[in-house]
C-alpha cells in the first residue's frame, strides 16, 4: 500500500465488466456480419472512450456515413455520462457476464441522450461532475476551476487511464478530502501512519459535513423473489436520480449507511411504510458492484467506494407498488 | 428569520425555493399579463410515492416566442449596441401570433448540490424541431453569444433536466451564488421573496429578457 491509497479503492479501480459487444443489425453491410467484440470495460470509465477500440473492430462493416458512438442494453440507449460500472449495477438486476450491448454508429438518439462529441464531451461532463462534488464539499468550486491546465489534464487522463496513483496525487491537490474515515483507524491502527505524515494537510483540509451522492432509483413495480425474475428496464423514466448531498450527522453513534439511504429516502423509513411492505420497500442496494452491510460506517463507504468524480453512486432497487409519475 | 440567513451567502434552502418560486410567480404573473406566465410544475409524487421534507418541483414557462425577425435585425445591428438591444415588451410575445418565430420554454429547477435555482431551457422551431445550440445563439443577444463561444464547456450545455430525464440546454451554476450574494446584500430583509426576481435579472439577460420596472421596486 503506498501514499495514501486504500485496498478497497485499488480494488474498485481495477474493476471493470466484460462486454460483449454487437454491431447493430441494421449498420451491418458485410457478410458474414462481423463477430462480437470481447472488451474489458474500466468501471470507473464511460462507454465512448471504448471508440478507440470499437471503431476499428468494425469499421469495416460500416456504412459510409459520419460516426457518432452509443450504446443500447436490449434496446434501452445508454447514458454515456454514467460510468460503466454503474451502468450496469443498474442495469443488470442480475450480473451478466459477458454484458451484452449493442453498439450503433449511426441514428445517434438526441431526444433521449445528450450529444457526445467524443472524448472532450466524457471530459467535460466528468469535470463539471467534480466542480459539483466540490462546491458540495467546500461551498465553492474554485479549487478545481482553478487546476492548472496541465494537472487538469494530468487528472483526466489518470481517470481514462485507471492511474491511482496519478490520481491520488493531482486530486489530494484539490482538497477535497471528504471525512475522517473513524472506521479503518480503529480496526488497523497501523492505517494511521500516512495521516500523521500529512499531518499539516489534514489540519487546513476542510472536514465537511456535506457528502456528494447521486442515488439512482430503480422502482421494479413488482415483488421479486430472486433477481433473475427483474425484467429489463424498458425505458429510462423506470430509474429516477435523486441528487442530494448526504448531510453528515456527526453527534453521537457512528453514522452508518442505512442512517444515509434514510436521509435521502425518508418515505421508506416512515412506520408506514415499513408496515406497507413486509420485507420493505428497498429490495437491493447495490454501490461499485458490491451489497454492503447497512451498518457499514459511512464514511468508510464513501472514501473507499466513490468515484474519481468524488460523488459515491448508490444503485437502489425499490417496490414502490406502483409505477413512477403516477 | 432564519430563511433570510440562508440567504446571506446567497443560497437558498429547497423550502425556501418554492416560496421564492411562488412570490416570483406572482409578481410575473400580475405585471407581465398578456405574456406566457410562470407556473409551479409538482413532482412531489415522480417516485410513485409522496416525498417528505423536501420541495419535489420546478417553475415552468412555456411558449416564449423569439421572433425570427428580430434574430436578422440583430446580426444587421452594429455590434457596439451591446447594452440594451431588445426591449421585454416586442421580445417576449403573447402565443397568439406565434407562427413566426422559435419557441423557447425555460424552466427554473433547484439545485441541491449549488442550493441555487438553476436554469434549464429548451427551444424549438415554429413547426417543432429542436434548436441545436448554434441556432440557439443566433437568438441571444451579442454578449451571450461571445460568452457562449469563449466557454463552450461551462456557460451553456446540455444536461439531463432533473425531472424530465432527457436531454435540456442549462445555464451553468457553479457561480450563481458568488452573484447573489452581491445582489442581496442590500437586502437583509425579505431576501427569499426578492431572491428569483434578483436572480431573474442576471439570468434573463442571457436571453435579453428584462422584468417590468414594476417587479423590481416593492
Amino acid at each position: 500500500m503506498q501514499g495514501g491509497e486504500k485496498e478497497a479503492q485499488r480494488y474498485v479501480w481495477d474493476g471493470a465488466i466484460p462486454l460483449q459487444v454487437h454491431l447493430h443489425d441494421s449498420e451491418v453491410t458485410t457478410l458474414p456480419p462481423p463477430p462480437p467484440a470481447l472488451i474489458l470495460a474500466p468501471r470507473i470509465g464511460y462507454l465512448p472512450l471504448l471508440s478507440s477500440q470499437l471503431k476499428p473492430f468494425f469499421s469495416g462493416a460500416l456504412p459510409p456515413g459520419v460516426d457518432t458512438i452509443w450504446f443500447d442494453y436490449k434496446g434501452l440507449p445508454l447514458k454515456w455520462y454514467i460510468s460503466t460500472g454503474v451502468l450496469f449495477d443498474l442495469l443488470c438486476a442480475e450480473p451478466e457476464r459477458p454484458w451484452n450491448l449493442t453498439v450503433h454508429f449511426r441514428g445517434y438518439p438526441g431526444n433521449i441522450l445528450i450529444p457526445c462529441d467524443g472524448e472532450d464531451s466524457v471530459k467535460w461532463s466528468y469535470i463539471n461532475s467534480l466542480k459539483e462534488a466540490a462546491y458540495i464539499i467546500h461551498g465553492s468550486s474554485k479549487n478545481v476551476m482553478n487546476m492548472s491546465q496541465p494537472d487538469q489534464v494530468e487528472l483526466w487522463r489518470s481517470v481514462m487511464n485507471g492511474k491511482l496513483e496519478t490520481y491520488n496525487r493531482i486530486s489530494s491537490k484539490l482538497k477535497l478530502g471528504i471525512i475522517e474515515d473513524d472506521f479503518s483507524d480503529k480496526v488497523n491502527p497501523s492505517l494511521k501512519a500516512p495521516h500523521t505524515v500529512n499531518e499539516t494537510e489534514a489540519t487546513t483540509t476542510l472536514k465537511t459535513s456535506r457528502i456528494p451522492v447521486r442515488l439512482y432509483l430503480c422502482n421494479t413495480n413488482q415483488d421479486f423473489e430472486n433477481l433473475e425474475t427483474v425484467p429489463p428496464f424498458e425505458t429510462w423514466d423506470q430509474i429516477s436520480y435523486i441528487n442530494r448531498p448526504v448531510e453528515l450527522n456527526k453527534e453521537g453513534k457512528y453514522f452508518t449507511l442505512y442512517d444515509a439511504i434514510k436521509s435521502i429516502l425518508p418515505e421508506f423509513f416512515h412506520p408506514a411504510a415499513e408496515e406497507e411492505g413486509k420485507d420493505g420497500v428497498i429490495k437491493l442496494v447495490r454501490i461499485q458492484g458490491i451489497e454492503p452491510k447497512m451498518e457499514i460506517p459511512f464514511s468508510w463507504v464513501v472514501n473507499n467506494l466513490m468515484n474519481p468524480d468524488y460523488f459515491l453512486h448508490i444503485c437502489v432497487y425499490i417496490n414502490a407498488g406502483r409505477p413512477m409519475g403516477t | 428569520m432564519a430563511s433570510d440567513q440562508a440567504t446571506c451567502d446567497g443560497s437558498l434552502s429547497s423550502t425556501d425555493f418554492q416560496n421564492a418560486a411562488n412570490a416570483f410567480a406572482q409578481k410575473w404573473n400580475k405585471f407581465n399579463s398578456g405574456f406566457p406566465e410562470w407556473s409551479w410544475i409538482d413532482c412531489s409524487n415522480r417516485l410513485g410515492f409522496a416525498t417528505h421534507g423536501v420541495t419535489e418541483g420546478y417553475l415552468s414557462l412555456q411558449k416564449v416566442i423569439f421572433p425570427r425577425s428580430m434574430e436578422e435585425e440583430h446580426d444587421k445591428g452594429s455590434s457596439n449596441d451591446q447594452e440594451e438591444p431588445f426591449d421585454t415588451a416586442t421580445l417576449v410575445q403573447s402565443t397568439i401570433d406565434s407562427d413566426n418565430g422559435d419557441r423557447y420554454d425555460f424552466h427554473v429547477v433547484y439545485s441541491s448540490s449549488y442550493r441555487v435555482p438553476v436554469l434549464y431551457f429548451h427551444a424549438q422551431t415554429s413547426d417543432g424541431q429542436p434548436l441545436n445550440i448554434g441556432e440557439i445563439e443566433k437568438n441571444l443577444p451579442s454578449k451571450s453569444s461571445d460568452v457562449l463561444m469563449e466557454s463552450k464547456w461551462t456557460f451553456i450545455t446540455q444536461q439531463e433536466h432533473p425531472y424530465l430525464n432527457r436531454p435540456w440546454y442549462m445555464l451553468h451554476p457553479c457561480g450563481t451564488s458568488e452573484w447573489m450574494k452581491l445582489l442581496l446584500a442590500d437586502h437583509a430583509h425579505n431576501s427569499t421573496d426578492r431572491y428569483l426576481v434578483s436572480w431573474f435579472t442576471v439570468v434573463g439577460q442571457v436571453f435579453g429578457l428584462k422584468l417590468p420596472l414594476e417587479m423590481l421596486k416593492s
